[in-house]
Parts: structure tokens; sequence; C-alpha cells
């Protein structure tokens, strides 16, 4: 004889959609699923609740097994008002962490990608800041939200949410010239700051988003109010062509509390890579410089430029 | 009771929220503020700008620490990471108490981000009660919980809201963030008298109080912290503090943020029943000591 299969509530295609009771945690844990079940499918473009559940029957149904009606509101519209500030609050979370995927896409285009992730990959984190953490692995994973622009839109993501761990990952004491003195290259690591993100990239998405962001800051000046009355007008923004594909090794990195992007020759890349991965300064400079392709003093000055670039940037810390 | 364990025998006064575009005019202006609240979640984080912005503040200025996704009552067990989090950034600022909301907010690991009710049951409020002691003794910091907005009941509940918000407190043994905005916004959008609901909680644990504005739709009234409180929750306020005396408050602007000085200019209305609350106060000590007893107060 088949045995019938344990009931879910919240899991659709059963009858009970939410518990009739709330008597023990497993009774809660029942009811708050029921509850974000519903309140987290995507709304209609008309920004309502969908009035069909996905095996068909009606939504209020089953809204209805959880919210009480009121004399003004049926118990659908009372949980469409949870359902609505959810989907909005972590639409507009992406919307502003991502201008740059916003501009390739379109605004339509891209809350689609945004809800299609977040249904996919909703929020596990406590914060709100975590949210794009997983976007990239998601256009990677489903290249059809942004076609033709997936590896495009993969870029982007990457860049977007680097620009996000470094706004606020921790600063250490930096690595100062005194604390190599004597060492052996052979044997010395350097540590990389923890805000510095290292990103080898298949399309120029450092400048796209600098010209974004030029452009947004141009369209808030021609929105606002304020004493723009006697100031010299500005052109209308232009729509930013997609850049062309061209390998871009870039460090996104921090300075006084702002956020830089700074580009790298690919062995200078490399050899910043191979640091962060625990290699030796020996090692590193080995995995990042070519060998005899040029003569060897203008490695050797090409890669002091490097270092005291990055030494007076503050890129190297102590462990 | 200007002072009670709840908000660890402090008198704040009248705070205002920390938000980003007043971080530049409190910085070089240097205002004279009583107390500012932080959201926690703004600051659980490993360096950049907001730690030292938070620092600059902390050298000028008391700071409280409010939270939005402590969840306490989830069915979900705590997140350890985030409450480490939430210690080292309780050991940084020195907040003499801690809050969060009286509501849920994620279920199986996945967050919503959002306030959401709680059932009314006894079941929900053990539990609840239960992860409260439980934040409570691993932050080694006294606890207010605050009552949120709602827009909807639900059929499992068993009592009314205040009879829940009452029960989590005493299982719990922690104090309220009593916010009159959100009695008020709730009050009208499940038709229960906002009086009732401030003269049946427990005074003596309101360790703090919220006042803020909210937005009225043709059905329902949202919590938007978008403008003034309103004259309603204003005299809704001035109950509340005449029965559980001097209390902290802080008035919420969240969206649509003025001035500065528009904001702080705001919440200093609330001084105004402060004082009248600290009279009264005044005039019952001195009347139990002439009587030479000091009998117990009713709840309303």
């Amino acid at each position: 004889m088949a045995r019938a299969k344990k009931t879910k509530p919240g899991r659709i295609g059963r009858k009970v959609f939410a518990p009739a009771q709330v008597k023990s945690t497993r009774e809660l844990a029942d009811f708050q699923r029921a509850m974000w079940t519903l309140i987290s499918r995507p709304l209609t473009p008309a920004n309502h609740m969908p009035r069909r559940w996905k095996d068909g029957r009606p939504t209020a149904a089953l809204a209805a097994q959880i919210a009480k009606p009121n004399d003004r509101l049926t118990s659908f519209e009372r949980l469409e008002i949870y359902s609505r500030m959810y989907w909005f609050r972590v639409l507009d979370s992406l919307y502003d962490d991502c201008p740059g995927l916003r501009a390739v896409l379109g605004v339509p285009r891209f809350t689609k990608l945004a809800e299609a992730y977040l249904v996919k990959y909703p929020s596990r984190s406590f914060s709100l800041r975590n949210l794009p953490s997983r976007l990239a692995r998601f256009i990677r994973e489903e290249p059809r939200w942004t076609a033709p622009h997936a590896a495009l839109c993969h870029d982007l993501a990457l860049f977007e949410w680097a620009r996000v761990e470094v706004f606020d990952s921790a600063a250490l004491p930096v690595f100062t010239l005194d604390d190599l003195l004597g060492a052996d290259p052979a044997k010395l690591k350097l540590m990389l700051q923890p805000y510095l993100q290292l990103l080898d990239l298949r399309y120029p998405v450092d400048d796209f988003i600098l010209a974004v962001k030029q452009r947004e800051e141009l369209s808030r000046g021609e929105a606002s109010n304020t004493s723009l009355a006697s100031a010299p007008a500005k052109k209308t923004p232009k729509k930013i062509r997609p850049p062309a594909r061209g390998r871009t090794c870039v460090a996104v990195h921090r300075l006084e509390g702002r956020i830089y992007f700074k580009r790298l020759e690919p062995a200078a890349f490399q050899v910043l890579s191979a640091l962060r991965s625990g290699k030796t300064l020996a090692q590193a400079l080995a995995a990042g410089i070519p060998r005899a392709r040029r003569p060897r003093e203008d490695w050797a000055a090409k890669v002091q430029a490097w270092f005291r670039v990055w030494m007076e940037l503050g890129w190297f810390c102590q462990r | 009771m200007p002072a009670n364990r709840f908000n660890a025998h402090t008198d704040y006064g009248v705070g205002i929220g920390l938000r980003i575009p007043h971080y530049d005019h409190i910085l070089s202006k240097k205002p004279t503020v009583d107390w500012f609240e932080i959201i926690s979640e703004n600051y659980l984080v490993d360096g950049g700008r907001p730690l030292a912005v938070l620092d600059r503040i902390l050298e000028q200025y008391r700071v409280v620490q409010h939270g939005v996704s402590l969840y306490f009552g989830s069915a979900d067990k705590p997140d350890r990471a985030q409450l480490r989090r939430l210690k080292n950034l309780v050991k940084r600022t020195r907040t003499p108490w801690l809050s969060d909301h009286l509501c849920w907010g994620s279920i199986d690991g996945s967050y919503s981000h959002d306030l959401l009710p709680m059932p009314y049951t006894f079941s929900a409020a053990k539990r609840t009660a239960e992860k409260i002691r439980h934040v409570s003794d691993f932050l080694e910091i006294p606890i207010c919980v605050e009552n949120v907005s709602s827009y909807t009941e639900f059929h499992v509940s068993e009592m009314t809201e205040w009879e829940f918000l009452s029960e989590v407190v005493e299982r719990a043994d922690c104090g309220i963030l009593l916010d009159v905005n959100n009695i008020y916004v709730s009050s009208r959008n499940h038709g229960f008298n906002p009086y009732d609901y401030v003269d049946n909680v427990p005074h003596h644990r309101v360790g703090q109080m919220h006042i803020a504005g909210h937005t009225k739709f043709e059905k329902y009234i949202l919590d938007t912290h978008d403008h003034a409180p309103i004259d309603p929750v204003w005299k809704l306020y001035a109950h509340a503090t005449k029965l559980c005396g001097v209390t902290a408050t802080l008035l919420e602007w969240d969206d649509k943020i003025p001035s500065f000085d528009e904001v702080h200019a705001e919440a200093l209305k609330s001084t105004e029943y402060i004082d009248d609350a600290r009279a009264a106060q005044k005039r019952r000590t001195q009347r139990d000591f002439v009587g030479g007893v000091s009998s117990p107060r009713r709840a309303s």
C-alpha cells in the first residue's frame, strides 16, 4: 500500500498550506514558511500578488488560511502589502548596487533578472549588503536572462560586488619598508589588504561603470530643483554603448574611505594574485613575469615601479 | 522611573537616528544632541567609512544600538556569526542597552529583510522569549523589544498584540521599546483602541520610546517614517509618558530626510511631555514622602 506523503505547509500542491494552530516551534516554522512562500513569489507587472498559485489554486484561498480579512481588506490584500514591501525593498537594494547591469539591460530586463535571481538565491544574510554576492554565479548559470550580453553582465556583476566588498572590508596595519629589511625574497610572503579586490575580466567594465556613474550624476543634476536655475545648461545624458570585448585586469581598492579602480598589467595582476594565494615573493614574481621575453633589466625597473606604487597605496599589510 | 534596569539605569533624554545625509553636518558643526540611535546592521562590517564615521561620532556623543535583523520571533535559531559581530559592535559603542523588534523575518535561513508580524500564541511567545534571553546572555547587555507596525492579523492568534508583548517580556525578563507610532498605525489597521494597548503593557519595563511619522492610504496606514509625527501620535506619546515616566525617546525619520536641524527640532518637541512627566513624578515623590508610604501605582 502506498504511504501518504507527509504534508509540509507552504509547499505547493498540497491541500494544507498553513497550519491551523501554532502550538509548537515546528508549527511556528510551518506557519512562517507558508507566509514566506506566499509573499516571496514575484509580483505581477502591475505589482500585485499573482491571482493563481503555481498549481492553479486561487492564491486568495491560500492567503485566507493565514490572514484574517477586515472591513477594508481581504486576506489576500493584507498579505499583498508584505509581498510588495519585500519585493520593493530587495529590488531597490539591487538597483542601487548594480548601476552597470541596469545600464546594459535597461530597467525592465534588469528587474526580471533580479527577480529570477532572488527566487533561485534568496537572501541568506542578515544584511542587505550581501544581496548581490551570488549574482555573477547566477548569470553564469542562467545566461538567458542577460543574453546576448551574458559575458559582459557576468563581469559587471563581479565588478559591482567587488565594489560592495571594498567599501567596508577590513584595513589591516600596512606593511612598511622597515618590515622588508633583511627579508629573504625566497621566504617572504606579503599579505594583501582584505579590501583589495583583484579582477581578471573579459570586458573593460571599469571605464564603463565610470561612464554610467557620470551619466547618473548628470541625470540627478537635471532632475534636481536645487540651485540649477542659473546653472549653465547641461547636455542631455546619452545612452552608453556597452564596451567592446577586451581583457581587463583591474584592482578595486579603497583610499581614505573612497573606492578607486586601478588597471593592472596582466603580469602585475599575476604577481598580486600569487601573493594573495600565499605564494612567496620569489614564487609570485616567477608566476607573473614571463621568461626571456624581454631583457631582464626592463622587468626589474617595471617590477620596482609596481611595488613602489602598491606600497604607497598601502596594499600590503601585516599578518 | 527615569531609569530602570532595562536601559541600564540611564536617563538619556531625547535622541535622533544617525543617518548618512546628516554625517557632514554632525561632524563639522558638532550640534548638541542627547544621544544618537544607530542601526546596528549598518556597522556590522569590518572596516571602511561606516566604522570610521561611527568612531568619530563616538568620540563626542552617546550612542544606542537599534537592530532590525535579530528576528527574535523567527523559528530559526539565532545566527552565531551575526551575534559575534554584534557583540564586537556593542563593545565598540558601549551602548547601555540594545533594542530590536518583536517580529520574525527569516525562515530556513532565507531572509525577508522585513519586520513580519508574529502569530500571537503562547507557544510563539515562549519560543521568542527563549531567543531574547539567549541573545541577552550572549551580548551581556539589557535588551528592549520593540512593537512593530502590522498590516495583517492571523487566524492562529490566541491573544491581543499587547497581551503577546507582555507575555514575551515577562517570560524573557527584558525591556520594551514602546513605539507609539507603531501602536497608532496598527490600531488604525486593525480597529483597536491604541490607549488600551498603552494602558495594558507593563510600564515598568519600558526602557525607551519611539515616535515617527506614517502615511495614510485609502484602506490602510503604512509606517513610512518619512515625515513628522501627527498630533494623535504625540497625544498617545504624552499618555504613554504619563504612565511610564520619563523615558529615553527617539524620533525616527528614515525617508525624505530633511535637514538635521529640522529633524532635531521635531524630536525636541517631546521634551514638553517629558518635562510634564518629570514634574508629575516629582509631585508623586513629594506626596509619597509626606504620606510616609510608597504605594504601587496602577497601570492605568
